[in-house]
């Protein structure tokens, strides 16, 4: 079943993210969503639930996504399950499911004392509960907190904020439990003292005491005190809420939670729990970040796949009262065996503990009070060699930040988002080029921030330079120096590079200015000098893949090909054993050709009319359309006619990042032109053109630019709009980045390739004149030329013989790589210690 | 274990045939080595990247970092120092390196072998 009707009871962080992770896997909404929620609010940040106090309002902590197909009831808490009939009844009827999911949460847990019941004692879950403390706390002066974990500091800071002394009452020895030592524990009272909160360790709390009003007035604690306060908030725990699957008959943990396996299935096949509520294999996990785990995992279910929930780090860090506090793995050295590598500086107020293997080689855990700024360094470390000497860890962020960049492939850089350094050095590697663009791309540093830092670290260790600079070789950006090659009329890098630069250059600088360069118009990107600048891809003008082979795409320009053409790629393919695959940009991709078969490729395919697709080239890539007016029923303008008019105008046009663009033919929009660089949408009188779209790691639509254009005004505003960006942009930045990063944004685009407010225009048409006139095929001038053919040979001392390494074998009737891809190394589990307080 | 370098000196190809700052792959004895030509001088390591297992370091962008000769590889983008074929973005990680010299205008390579 990939399709039918879910419903999702709980509208908490755990339940939107199972939404949002369904919407994602399933964009044709083949599953329609109801969404129950208890709250009157849409799902907002709990775990910052505290910044209610420093003025956060409801709108800065919303995680609520409207999706097509996902209706969300709010105010609206499901009553009862009846499964036998598949459906969940709330107060205003019935909703029939052919899948539930549980995400109810937890609720939290009020020890059964007299009293707790009384008014001016209240909990500390939801922004309800913090809007009644704070209006309640009007005119009040004490207050005590039941519970001297996690929640319970946060729950004492705010009393505090609010005006009132503050008292905590713990029941075990120390603050925070469950996360840090005794020694680690006492820091931390320290602090929490010297902000004027009275710590009560190692009592119970007997009785909550009325005053003459009937509301509360005292605390009774076990060893006989008795606290005075005016108002009680109860953060001893929280208990899953189980209510629902219990009345249905579902299993429940030996803890509580409902009962689910690494799926996330209950006892019932249809129903799944997420989240707090779920108790997976019997254990239920009180941190957001196993929740979102889990959340995948279902989503995952329902389109078809097999994730499993992959266990949890319980790792935390938090600035409690002000005080940084983190612990993470096995913070309370529980295997045997281990070492403590402790650090108390009681001067600077600071406590670390590292607990190491029994061969102090191996990091298992650690406690940080005071300074956490090793934090993410380490916690990302767990369960691998210590990055650095454990007392220079401990002592100084210098040395950590110089670490970062030994973490393995492996380690878990965002714990919140499980995101691994891996998945980050892809992310760069497919472009992103700062923080936010990390952010988007992989969502780490989304959730509780702490591995922001580490982001930074991540991307200089990358070499992407986050100054200004290009990289070491020149102090400018990309920008500026397409201004100094222009204005200066510099030909050569190494002229530039004398002139303007130092050192030899890279393999960041020289891609670049051989971009400059071939935007300038200078000759064939293969000539002289130039040759040397280009990667591998624009100097086999074919595409590096995984096993050093190479990928050939002729243009075809609007997705539009002749019979003939299509059956000479096909004899091309079969003739050199190519793999062949069309691509999303309505061409055919040919893969496997070694660098001395390329020019044989090519003479077939230039000799048959086909040209260069700089598939290979940050250029513009293809312009998609749809059949348009000419067959369609609803077409109103010949959107393959324009397609095939815009690739040929453009094509072989150099620029900061690929280029990709497409034509639709009418509104329905078939082409997909919003997902691109530049589209076009045909109406009823013109077009409608639309800029800064991309598909990718961080799609995003392309914003209305200017509407029923005529065929040439439409193209002299793309001509301004490439050679701006062209002229202007970062190195790797695509149109869309580019017009985010600008002062005034797509407004500001609009004054200068509109009304010229920066006096470019006449230059921009010119230069794209130039662009237009000098074009000629890449393809076809290497061939006509020995001095180029003679790069590609295999080895330059027998060229006869082709590359041994390069071998094949037959997957469904295509040649394919020899070995599948490497697995991934070695899957390190998380270090499962330390969980959060459940208590029952 | 000791790097030895084996006697023979293989003759390669004239010295004309490698651009400045451009690599090209040669066959010598059954290895594939990578030659690189910069102001510098002659350099020669493995062709193969040992990161992502294809015989592809002939084609990196050379340049340099910090003053050293580099060649970035092409499949990921690790960058190697030319003189000693240690990757400078990876500990730990290196290519083998030979040795290389020209002779009356002909390039000549001599294997390094672990011994
Ligand atoms: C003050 C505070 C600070 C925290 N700090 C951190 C932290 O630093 N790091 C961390 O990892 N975690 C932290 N947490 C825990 C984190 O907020 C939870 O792990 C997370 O919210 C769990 O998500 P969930 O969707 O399972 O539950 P919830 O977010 O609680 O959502 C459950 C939702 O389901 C609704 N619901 C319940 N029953 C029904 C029903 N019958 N019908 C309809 N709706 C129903 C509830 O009203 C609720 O809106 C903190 C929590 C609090 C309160």
């Amino acid at each position: 079943m990939t399709g039918g009707r879910v419903v999702v009871i709980g509208n908490g962080m755990v339940g939107q993210r199972f939404v949002d992770a369904l919407r994602d896997r399933d964009p044709q909404a083949r599953w329609r969503v109801t969404v129950l929620a208890e709250e009157t609010r849409p799902a907002y940040d709990r775990v910052r639930l505290s910044a209610y106090f420093d003025g956060a309002d409801a709108d800065e902590l919303n995680l609520y996504t409207a999706h097509d197909g996902v209706e969300l009831r709010l105010g609206e808490p499901a009553t009862g399950v009846d499964r036998a009939r598949r459906v969940v009844t709330t107060g205003a009827g019935e909703h029939p499911y052919d899948v539930l999911v549980l995400a109810t949460g937890s609720s939290p847990f009020v020890p059964p004392v007299d009293g707790a019941g009384l008014p001016g004692v209240f909990v500390y879950r939801t922004l309800d509960d913090l809007a009644s403390i704070s209006e309640y706390a009007q005119g009040r002066r004490a207050g005590a907190v039941i519970g001297g974990g996690l929640l319970g500091l946060e729950a004492a800071n705010a009393l505090r904020l609010l005006g009132l002394g503050t008292s905590v009452v713990e029941f075990a020895p120390r603050l925070m439990p469950a996360q840090v030592d005794t020694a680690g524990g006492a820091m931390l009272r320290r602090y929490v003292a010297e902000l004027g909160v009275a710590c009560h360790l190692g009592v119970a709390t007997t009785a909550l005491r009325a005053g003459p009003d009937g509301s509360v007035a005292a605390l009774e604690l076990a060893d006989g005190t008795v606290l005075d306060t005016d108002l009680v908030v109860v953060a001893a725990g929280i208990r899953p809420r189980d209510e629902l699957a219990r009345a249905a008959g579902l299993e429940l943990g030996p803890r509580g939670g409902v009962l689910v396996d690494t799926a996330c299935r209950t006892t019932d096949e249809r129903i799944y729990a997420v989240g707090e509520c779920a108790a997976v294999d019997g254990t239920c996990y009180g941190l957001v970040a196993p929740g979102y785990a889990m959340a995948e995992v279902v989503a995952d279910r329902l389109v078809g796949g097999a994730a499993t929930f992959p266990g949890a780090d319980t790792a935390t860090k938090l600035k409690l009262l002000g005080v940084d506090v983190a612990s993470f793995g096995d913070a309370h050295g529980a295997t045997p065996g281990c070492l403590d590598v402790t650090w108390t500086d009681p001067a600077a107020r600071v406590y670390a503990k590292l607990v190491l293997s029994d061969d102090a080689r191996t990091l298992l855990g650690g406690v940080l009070v005071g300074d956490a700024a090793a934090y993410p360094t380490l916690r990302a470390s767990v369960g691998g060699p210590l990055p650095a000497a454990p007392l220079a860890l401990l002592a100084g962020d210098d040395a950590v930040g110089a670490s970062v960049g030994a973490l393995p492939a492996t380690a878990q850089v965002c714990s919140c988002n499980a995101v691994t350094r891996a998945d980050i050095d892809t992310a760069i590697a497919g472009g992103c080029a700062d923080v936010p663009a990390l952010k988007a791309c992989t969502r780490a540093g989304t959730s509780c921030g702490s591995c922001v830092p580490m982001l930074k670290q991540l991307l200089d260790a990358a070499g992407v330079t986050q100054s200004p600079a290009l990289c070491e070789h020149f102090d400018v950006n990309r920008q500026e120096l397409f201004d100094i090659v222009r204005v200066r009329d510099i030909r050569t890098f190494s002229r530039l590079i004398a002139e303007h630069g130092r050192g030899r250059g890279c393999d960041i600088c020289k891609p670049v200015v051989a971009s400059i360069l071939a935007s300038l118009g200078n000759g064939h990107i293969l000539d002289g000098e130039q040759a040397s600048l280009q990667d591998t891809n624009d100097h086999f003008l074919a595409n590096l893949q995984r096993d050093g082979s190479y990928s050939v795409v002729p243009r075809i320009p609007g997705g539009e090909i002749t019979p003939e053409k299509l059956i000479i790629i096909g004899e091309v393919a079969r003739d050199f054993n190519l793999y062949t695959k069309i691509t999303g940009g309505q061409r055919i991709d040919l893969f496997g050709a070694r660098v001395e078969q390329l020019p044989q490729i090519w003479r077939r395919l230039v000799d048959a009319g086909f040209e260069s697709g700089h598939a290979y080239g940050k250029a513009l890539r293809t312009v998609k359309s749809c059949v348009g007016s000419t067959w369609c029923r609803y077409g109103v303008q010949d959107s393959v006619g324009l397609a095939i008019a815009l690739e040929l105008r453009y094509r072989g046009l150099r620029a900061p990042h690929k280029i990709k663009s497409a034509v639709s033919g009418c509104a329905r929009e078939c082409a997909e032109a919003r997902s691109k660089d530049f589209g076009v949408i045909a109406t009823e009188t013109g077009w409608n053109l639309y800029l800064g779209g991309n598909g990718g790691f961080r799609p995003r639509h392309a914003d209305l630019f200017a509407t029923d254009l005529s065929t040439e005004a439409l193209i002299t505003l793309i001509d301004r709009f490439l050679m701006y960006y062209v002229r202007t942009a970062d190195r790797l930045q695509r149109t869309a980045a580019w017009i985010e990063a600008m002062d005034g944004g797509l407004d500001h685009l609009r004054s200068v390739i509109v009304d010229d407010s920066l006096g470019l225009c006449a230059e921009l048409d010119a230069a794209m004149a130039r662009h237009v006139t000098g074009y000629s095929d890449e393809w076809r001038d290497v061939l006509d030329d020995p001095e180029r053919l003679r790069r590609f040979t295999s080895f330059v001392n027998a060229p006869d013989v082709p590359d041994p390494s390069i071998t094949f074998v037959t997957e469904r009737g295509q040649p394919v790589p020899v070995g599948g891809r490497s697995p991934s190394p070695d899957g390190r589990q998380p270090v499962t210690l330390g969980l959060p307080e459940v208590r029952r | 274990m000791s790097t030895t370098t084996t006697l023979r000196w293989h003759t390669v190809c004239p010295l004309h045939r490698l651009d400045p700052d451009r690599g090209v792959a040669a066959l010598v004895d059954g290895v594939q080595v990578a030659l690189f030509r910069t102001v510098d001088g002659l350099y020669a390591i493995d062709n193969r990247d040992p990161v992502g297992g294809a015989y592809v370091l002939s084609r990196g962008i050379v340049g340099s970092r910090a003053g050293v000769p580099t060649v970035a590889s092409p499949l990921h983008k690790q960058v190697y120092d030319l003189r000693t074929g240690d990757c400078l973005d990876l500990p730990g990680i290196s290519v083998p390196r030979h040795e290389v010299r020209c002779r009356d205008g002909m390039v000549e390579v001599r294997l390094r072998q672990e011994g």
